[in-house]
């Protein structure tokens, strides 16, 4: 299984939730498959969904999931401490590991090597990591939402994209629905 | 005057409630008294460009966010505040430890601050240096010029306004 088969999969978990989703083919990938107003895209900033979903579970009381990548993660490595140490249990992050840099031309990352993730989460005092195939993450997502406790899921997916047309929706579009959705009652 | 609790109260007072600081030695005083707040939630960040995703997120979620953290942290954001602070236009005010101004005594710390306000200008952010005590006065206006416009906005502190750094 590819991400976009496991976003396509886990679409409908998705729609009723703010998430907010990772720059590059992932948010290109969620926008193809199931756009909602209640989906912040990232167009640039490589390694900063999981900060920026953080800050906004933080500070109002609805879920968030955040759509990350390993290589996403391994640029802003800085993020699972500060995750583990100030605890959101409305926060849930996905971290979509294909071991490669799938934007880029799927050139691989250390977490498709040596370097386990769901290990370094636990390391930075993570307290519910989740490692699933690609095939649970729709059970573990839905597992985590229920649980009402931040977790970070780690799912071991292939390498591959799907070919989608690029966001030409304006920055500031995406961010004021998104901002509306956040406020809806 | 109390520069750290003034510092302070103008946060409060421009309803600020997520801080987000990145440490210097000039800071410390007001990263403190922000701990310290009931009104704000502080959550201190391993790199500024992280701090700064933390800052977007708290603001979308309906809280203002401010980010402290040293001038030398402008050399590691300047991606982030164009393609995420500036692109989805976010307000974000910045207080900067200006280090490597009069009465600095490390030396590699000039290296950066004769390309702070190149850099803030080149990136077109509103930039306001604080080098007298009383310069504080304005820090309130700044707050909120920074919450009407939406954009970040600089605030360079430098070790003259804290009373010196290395020889007080």
């Amino acid at each position: 299984m590819i991400r976009s088969e496991i976003l396509k999969e886990i679409a409908p978990i998705l729609r009723d939730q703010l998430v907010v989703c990772n720059i590059g083919i992932p948010s290109q990938e969620l926008h193809a498959i199931d756009d909602q107003p209640t989906n912040f895209y990232m167009l640039g900033t490589m390694g900063l969904a999981s900060s920026i979903g953080l800050g906004l579970a933080l500070s109002q009381p609805k879920a968030v999931i955040v759509i990350d990548g390993d290589g996403s993660i391994l640029t802003n490595l800085g993020t699972l401490p500060t995750i583990a140490n100030n605890v959101a249990d409305n926060y849930i992050l996905l971290i979509v590991d294909n071991g490669s840099y799938g934007s880029t031309g799927d050139q691989p990352t250390y977490a498709g090597k040596k370097t386990s993730l769901a290990a370094v989460a636990q390391a930075c005092g993570c307290e519910n990591v989740v490692e699933c195939q690609a095939e649970d993450t729709g059970a573990a997502l839905q597992a985590a939402l229920d649980s009402g406790q931040m977790t970070i899921i780690v799912s071991k997916c292939e390498s591959g994209n799907a070919k989608m047309p690029v966001i030409t929706m304006d920055p500031v579009v995406i961010r004021d629905r998104f901002m509306k959705a956040v406020q809806a009652s | 005057m109390n520069i750290d609790k003034k510092i302070t109260d103008d946060l409060v007072a421009n309803d600020i409630s997520f801080v987000t600081t990145v440490p210097c030695k000039q800071l410390a005083g007001v990263i403190d008294e922000i701990d310290a707040r009931e009104d704000i939630f502080h959550i201190p960040s391993n790199k500024e460009d992280e701090g700064m995703g933390l800052c977007a997120g708290a603001w979308m979620g309906g809280k203002r966010p401010a980010i402290i953290m040293q001038n030398t942290a402008i050399g590691v954001t300047i991606n982030t505040l164009a393609t995420l602070i500036q692109y989805y236009r976010m307000p974000l005010p910045m207080l900067i430890s200006y280090r490597g101004e009069l009465r600095e005594p490390v030396a590699c710390q000039v290296e950066m601050a004769v390309h702070t306000k190149a850099l803030l200008a080149q990136m077109n952010i509103p930039t306001y240096h604080f080098h007298h005590q009383a310069d504080v006065e304005e820090l309130d206006a700044i707050l909120k010029y920074t919450f009407m416009c939406n954009k970040p906005v600089a605030i360079l502190t430098d070790a003259n306004f804290w009373g010196g750094y290395g020889d007080q």
